[in-house]
């Protein structure tokens, strides 16, 4: 029997119960570079209009620290600049589906079904790299094809695709080689997780400061290297390529070695008692919980050490452009765009923040899914203890994340501009500042488990609706009704020196509403619903 | 107080599924009472009831003279329940979730935990994930029948238990009632519901078929014979007890009632028995023949 009998079972079985998941990410990511590049042909129809974004915009520090690097202003790299962020949608898509396909279903104990039945050792884990490969590959065409119908050079929308394709293939890989180090899918999903924030990292580190060898040594880094549209260098799309061969090597022979349900990373014994936090459904919660809210911790700890670290330079890289200094001069000097810069890198971790809320708010959903919840409620716990040990980390968590990325930015930049104390209570405040937005988002996932149980998922649809309409409100020219409905537009910009703190009390009033009446409707609801 | 749990008419849909369809079950304080009924017949969905999970649409349903809905939380500290297919947290070691359930029910009896784990053989140390099926069975059986409480509600605890444990189980439940505890044990295993069940209760789509002590239920049983015997065939078709005779040369089958066990077999012997297997019924035959006998009536 071939170590590959079975792929084909299991890439059908992947494909039956990805029915609809997998299309949809596909044919969203694969849609809008075209309405990018759309937006752009209508926007700035003429070269000097281009030169001008360029320089205004698309080399604007905070910008290039989002997106990536902008090399040239022709429609087809501009777009290709704003799609940067899509690269890191495609990459955790295709992290997480190998990994919901290989080590959660190994952790359910479904893989050992299918295991009793004729199947190659190597199957479960190559079914998922297929399928993800090719969805990886579908989108990569559809949106290369998409880019051409638009009217954009051929050769650039081919690279571009083949950009999509491979970081896809990357981060799947990397997802393939994390599911088989631990034994559970949250392990193997914190490590996945892990690095594609170190590329994120290394890559806005790199692109940010005046020399980028750190975005060489990063998946997220290749793809703007490539070019595409502006003198395509097809030969870095061979790093990608020998990255992912070169973890594939590392996955498959795991993959034979261990036993089916282990990891490499070893299981060691517990404790034989409980110690005496371990009483209640806090003190459950928070052993649920805490590895989280450390591992974000230290993670978005990391993060805002690099982006502090940046941004003196990126508030100078702009010294010599003559239309982008007038601006910075707008802005009040190289310190007020190192602050604008700021604010667009806290924003988004306010937005990262958010999905750790909601993270946490749905793993009451996970509990009751499991059947851990049931034998909870059936003690002398209220439903609403039960309810309020989650949601208070749902709530705490993303206070704890943000003032982490807060201080951690504001140290380092406060070492590089010499005001430590100064800049750690301004970055401070401009961390909490996104607390009550993400508060919204995670009291909407509360309000949906208490309520309709079944669609809580649907909230991470609304996160992901709010980071679009983040990202491309001021692209499309939305009407400001439609970006209002986005909790985040109202986060005010606490950098600048004029801002109110109303929208904050309403959203924080608002957050409290939507998880109280999640609260009363769980009260009065079936348990569990499955 | 003469019933520990008191169920009457109780409906329960879920969508257009009528999972409980006028149910009733009445256990008496201090008994064991035995809960059956095929897959799906509605008897976690009771359970869940009993224990404030559900609401309940119809009927009206007592748990230690409380409401389980209304008084939920009073209630549990006074039961322990054990569902069907204990699922743990994969990081928590199983005596961690022991402490954990017991402390949140109000305590348990550390001397009654020490017992119960070595009679049991469990390894309290190893983490929730690492736990066969057995041994997470194992896990929820010590904090439930360690805890100090007035009523057990099991629901098919010894799903995945190996026979030896089956007996552990059985000491600890009798042992359990001794102690003037009540038990509700749903179950799919005949022969542990006759070895620890004063009474029984069978139901079948969400209404009660059949309520009772076992030896009320005795004449339901029917054991199946496969005998190769010696000498031609004759009087057994005419012998009371005797069903669905099949005779096929010098072999033949039928079912029989235990109270006709015994003359058919005589029957047999003065044939020439050369070779004689007995099944006894299964669960899923009683359950059969009742509900034959069920609709004829």
């Amino acid at each position: 029997m071939s170590t590959l009998t079975g792929t084909r079972h299991l890439v059908r079985l992947i494909l039956r119960r990805d029915r609809l998941l997998l299309p949809l990410w596909v044919l969203i990511l694969a849609v809008l570079p075209m309405t990018y590049a759309a937006s752009y042909f209508e926007l700035f129809p003429t070269a000097a209009e281009r030169a001008a974004y360029l320089e205004g915009t698309a080399r604007n520090p905070s910008i290039v620290a989002l997106l990536g690097p902008a090399y040239g202003d022709s429609i087809g790299g501009l777009t290709a600049q704003r799609s940067g962020f899509l690269l890191l949608i495609v990459a955790l898509a295709s992290l997480l589906t190998v990994i919901r396909h290989t080590r959660t279903e190994e952790e359910a104990g479904r893989r050992e079904l299918l295991g009793g039945n004729v199947l190659g050792r190597h199957a479960g884990l190559t079914a998922a790299l297929l399928v993800t490969y090719a969805a990886d590959l579908l989108l990569g065409l559809l949106t290369a094809a998409g880019l051409v119908a638009t009217g954009l050079p051929t050769g650039g929308s081919l690279a571009y695709g083949l950009v999509t394709v491979l970081t896809g293939v990357v981060f799947a890989t990397l997802g393939g080689l994390a599911a088989q180090l631990t034994e559970t899918a949250g392990g193997a999903r914190g490590i996945g997780l892990a690095g594609l924030g170190a590329a994120f990292g290394l890559r806005l580190a790199g692109d940010t400061a005046g020399n980028d060898w750190p975005s060489w040594l990063s998946p997220l880094g290749w793809a703007a290297r490539v070019r595409p549209y502006e003198g395509e260098r097809w030969w870095v799309l061979l790093l990608p390529l020998a990255a992912t061969a070169l973890t594939a090597a590392f996955a498959y022979p795991v993959s034979v070695r261990r036993d089916l349900g282990a990891g490499v990373l070893p299981s060691r014994l517990g404790p034989a008692t409980a110690g005496g936090g371990l009483s209640g459904p806090f003190g459950l919660a928070w052993r649920l919980h805490r590895g989280q809210v450390l591992w974000w911790s230290v993670g978005f700890g990391l993060l805002g050490l690099i982006l502090g670290g940046a941004a003196e330079a990126a508030g100078r890289s702009v010294e010599g452009s003559p239309r982008m200094e007038e601006i910075v001069a707008r802005l009040g000097g190289a310190s007020g765009m190192a602050d604008a810069y700021l604010g667009v890198t806290l924003s988004l971790a306010g937005l990262a923040a958010a999905g750790y809320g909601i993270q946490a708010a749905l793993r009451m959903r996970a509990e009751e899914s499991a059947g851990h919840a049931e034998p909870v409620l059936a003690t002398g716990t209220r439903r609403s203890t039960w309810l309020l040990s989650h949601v208070t980390f749902a709530l705490l968590g993303p206070v704890v994340v943000l003032a982490v990325t807060g201080l951690a930015t504001g140290l380092t930049y406060g070492l590089s501009t010499g005001d430590v104390p100064r800049q750690l209570g301004r970055m401070l405040a401009a961390g909490l500042a996104q607390v009550p937005a993400a508060w919204v988002l995670a009291g909407l996932a509360v309000l949906l488990y208490g309520l309709l149980p079944r669609l809580a998922p649907v909230t991470w649809a609304v996160l992901a609706v709010c980071v679009l309409l983040g990202q491309l409100g001021a692209g499309l020219e939305l009407d400001q009704w439609l970006l209002d409905l986005s909790p985040f537009t109202h986060t005010p910009q606490v950098l600048r020196d004029a801002w109110t703190p109303t929208p904050l009390y309403l959203l924080t009033a608002l957050a409290v509403t939507l998880a109280t009446a999640g609260l009363l409707t769980f009260r009065r609801r079936d348990l569990p619903v499955l | 107080m003469e019933t520990a749990i008191d169920v009457s008419g109780l409906v329960k849909t879920f969508g257009r599924t009528r999972a409980l369809d006028g149910l009733d079950l009445t256990v008496r304080t201090g008994e064991v009472h035995g809960f059956l009924g095929p897959n799906g017949s509605g008897k976690s969905t009771t359970i869940r009831v009993l224990l404030g999970l559900l609401r309940a649409d119809a009927g009206a349903a007592r748990l230690l003279g409380g409401d389980p809905w209304r008084d939920a939380v009073a209630l549990h500290r006074r039961l322990a329940y054990v569902p069907g297919d204990v699922t743990l947290w994969p990081n928590l070691s199983g005596g961690e979730v022991i402490d954990l359930l017991g402390r949140m029910r109000g305590g348990l009896d550390p001397k009654r935990r020490a017992e119960l784990l070595d009679s049991f053989e469990l390894d309290p140390r190893k983490k929730g994930r690492t736990y066969s099926k057995g041994n997470r069975q194992k896990v929820g059986l010590v904090a439930a029948l360690a805890s100090d409480v007035e009523l057990l509600i099991l629901d098919e605890p010894t799903s995945g238990l190996d026979p030896l444990m089956e007996e552990v189980f059985q000491h600890w439940v009798r042992r359990a009632v001794h102690d003037g505890r009540t038990v509700l044990l749903s179950s799919h295993i005949l022969a542990e519901v006759e070895a620890l069940c004063d009474r029984v209760t069978i139901i079948r789509a969400g209404r009660t078929v059949e309520s009772g002590t076992l030896g009320d239920l005795r004449h339901l049983h029917r054991t199946a014979i496969d005998a190769e015997v010696a000498a031609p065939l004759d009087g057994l078709a005419d012998l009371p007890g005797v069903h669905d005779l099949r005779v096929d040369g010098r072999r033949v089958r039928f079912d029989v009632d235990t109270a006709a066990l015994d003359a058919a077999l005589r029957r047999l012997t003065e044939l020439g028995v050369r070779s004689l297997v007995s099944t006894p019924p299964t669960l899923e035959e009683l359950f059969l023949r009742h509900y034959e006998t069920a609709d004829r009536a």
